[in-house]
């Protein structure tokens, strides 16, 4: 079964990402009023699903793993550092694809909405995850510290989004859902959203386990380093 | 019941193995000195010992505490420690931080004053720690040593930056500490007093060389 | 518990006392900074005082990264890391303590502040008094966030510049519902939501710095 989902990760995730693609903008109609900015429905969303839930779902609850001593692992800590790096290429993605949409509908490249602010005031935390990794070389100390940030961060986020909301809001009311939960889009049309949300999932799961593994790689490369200079320092005699 | 009881283990510093796979079991009210050449692992042991420092690999107790878990924090408390570097706070005095250090700890406040007076500091008391000299600030340490009666007693170099009446003044404690049942751990790169009775404890290259009584 | 968290406050403060680093640098920064957000914005009175409760939420965010700097940099040399390590004290009262130092300092500072505010950028009075318990409350909320930011940055490489890039982000909720809750008081309108949204965060850096205080102590 691992065996099967190694091997057909990624060519799924190419092969749902073609259809979305296909889908998206051959197959499904342009909108009534929007035209052919519409399609980017089926980028949009699906991104964001995959930045600030998927990704950062899963690094917070890597980061909660790793802090429980009885669950403590440098796995827990890879999937975070591994979700955080695509929660970043997410965010940016969303915030770039969401200005593409917001310049004509909008008349400007950014507007000071809550989600949007939150969004990106997330994608410089995430930014800050990252550096702070880079600032610390002991694998330990880095993973403690990362944790504890990404838990601080998910803390935070609710705080950040309703004080914005609260400041202002502009966006988009719900695209794919009215208020009762029944579909407001169509056929063809909530099919290939569907699809994009399933195509760019897949695409985090093949991201984050391509990531993971270079982490492993790279861990397992330390413990080598680590035995060699062990063998070495032993064999240091008294000057 | 040995005091320390530590078996293969290494200490590193990224991806350098500072001690590279330690075994050895210290024994109670012994006192004991580490020689070793620089960078041999002496500070690194003495830091293991106290629980300043987490295993990356073996195993080891250190007065009943397990030194890989969360116990290392607990461990703290029951060993006194003199390092190189200054200890506690550089703007303020020794009293102040032999008084927060007790009232932390719960050691006698009382015992402060007196401390300081033995340790030659009575006059510089309520002088900041910054401006005292190197000798004078490892007085404080002694000081503390005396207010605190640690079970487990590391010292990094004690006799560095003492002059003679420093010097004769730490064997006074260390022997003091000896005959009440302390155990003691000291590294040196010379030679100690004679009135000091130590088992030696050899390192060379993050490890044991040898160990003699 | 309470016993060591005002041990540990008492002993910052009196570092501070003899340091005098919130006197002679941390408060003549923000009046200066103060000074420049007037300069910036033109003459006009009028646009001064309309622009001055979030001037001086900014003025107070980048005061607080130097007096976050200045916490963290107390226990930043080894021999005293070392030194206070070994006294094994509990985490969630040296977060609370450390917290509670930087409060007052914090609020002390903040006050000035707004005497400064009040004077150069034209605000009245009585919005600046009634202010004072939201700044009371906003600096209590940056000072459990601060302690935590200062420790998870302190000993990294260029903690210096990295502070900033970890907590100014987080402290956005801070700076919106402290300059809204002072505007309401400029052209009187309800502040409550903001002073829940602060409280709210002040509970939720308060809780998570008693639970994970000792994870980063511990790297």
């Amino acid at each position: 079964m691992k065996l099967l989902i190694r091997r057909a990760l990624g060519p799924l995730a190419l092969a749902s990402s073609v259809a979305t693609f296909v889908m998206g903008y051959f197959i499904t109609p342009p909108d009534k009023v929007q035209g052919d900015l519409a399609r980017l429905v089926y980028i949009h969303p699906a991104e964001a699903w995959v930045a600030l839930y998927l990704s950062f779902g899963t690094a917070t609850i890597a980061s909660a793993l790793y802090l429980w001593p009885r669950t403590r692992s440098m796995v827990a800590d890879r999937v975070a550092e591994a979700a955080v790096e695509v929660a970043t290429l997410f965010i940016g993605l969303t915030l770039l694809t969401g200005s593409i949409w917001g310049r004509p509908t909008w008349g400007v490249w950014w507007v000071w909405d809550a989600r949007l602010t939150s969004t990106a005031v997330l994608g410089v935390l995430m930014l800050g995850y990252l550096a702070l990794r880079r600032a610390n070389d002991d694998p330990q100390v880095r993973a403690k510290r990362s944790a504890v940030f990404a838990i601080l961060t998910a803390v935070n986020i609710p705080i950040i989004h309703f004080s914005v909301m609260w400041w202002k809001t502009l966006h988009q009311g719900a695209t794919v859902f009215t208020e009762n939960r029944d579909l407001k889009i169509h056929g063809s049309m909530a099919w290939t959203l569907l699809l994009s949300f399933l195509a760019f999932s897949l695409n985090f799961a093949w991201m984050v386990r391509a990531r993971y593994r270079i982490a492993d790689r790279e861990a397992g490369q330390r413990d080598s380093d680590l035995d060699a200079a062990l063998v070495a320092r032993r064999t240091e005699t008294a000057s | 019941m040995a005091v320390a009881s530590l078996c293969d283990v290494v200490v590193t510093a990224g991806s350098f193995p500072l001690l590279s796979g330690v075994t050895l079991t210290l024994e109670p009210t012994v006192t004991y000195v580490i020689t070793g050449s620089n960078g041999a692992g002496k500070t690194s042991l003495l830091r293991l010992l106290a629980g300043l420092e987490a295993p990356s690999r073996g195993s080891g107790t250190v007065l009943g505490f397990d030194i890989c878990s969360s116990q290392r924090r607990e461990l703290r408390r029951h060993v006194g420690w003199l390092g190189h570097e200054m200890s506690f706070y550089a703007d303020l005095s020794p009293v102040e931080n032999l008084k927060f250090a007790a009232r932390t700890t719960g050691a006698d406040v009382a015992a402060i004053t007196p401390a300081l007076d033995r340790v030659g500091l009575a006059q510089r008391s309520k002088v900041p720690m910054k401006f005292l000299s190197a000798g004078q600030q490892r007085r404080v340490s002694m000081a503390w040593f005396m207010v605190r009666r640690p079970q487990l007693w590391l010292m990094d170099e004690p006799y560095a930056s003492l002059d003679d009446e420093g010097r004769d003044l730490l064997s006074e404690l260390l022997v003091t500490a000896q005959t009440s049942g302390a155990t003691i751990v000291l590294t040196s790169h010379g030679l100690l007093p004679p009135e000091i009775d130590a088992a030696s404890i050899v390192m060379v290259g993050g490890r044991i060389a040898k160990v003699a009584s | 518990m309470i016993r060591l968290v005002l041990l540990v406050a008492q002993k910052d403060l009196l570092i501070e006392r003899r340091s005098r680093v919130l006197l002679w640098q941390v408060a003549p920064f923000g009046l200066m900074t103060l000074v420049l957000c007037g300069l910036a914005v033109g003459p006009t009175a009028s646009t001064q005082a309309r622009l001055a409760p979030g001037l001086f939420y900014i003025v107070l965010t980048l005061v607080s990264l130097l007096v976050i700097n200045r916490t963290s940099q107390l226990e930043s040399s080894r021999g005293t890391v070392t030194s206070i390590q070994i006294l094994g004290m509990d985490p969630g009262s040296v977060f609370l303590g450390k917290a509670l130092a930087m409060w007052v300092q914090l609020a002390t500072v903040g006050s000035a502040l707004l005497v400064g505010t009040t004077v150069l950028l034209h605000v009245s009075v009585r919005a600046a008094v009634l202010t004072l318990p939201v700044l009371l409350l906003a600096s209590a909320t940056l000072s459990l966030a601060g302690v935590l930011y200062g420790r998870i940055a302190a000993s990294s490489a260029n903690a210096g510049t990295l502070l900033p890039a970890l907590a100014l982000p987080a402290f956005a909720p801070v700076l919106i519902a402290g300059e809204r809750a002072f505007s309401s008081l400029v052209v009187a309108s309800p502040l409550a939501r903001w002073v829940w949204l602060l409280s709210v965060a002040l509970v939720a850096y308060a809780s998570v710095g008693l639970l994970l205080y000792g994870a980063l102590e511990e790297s």
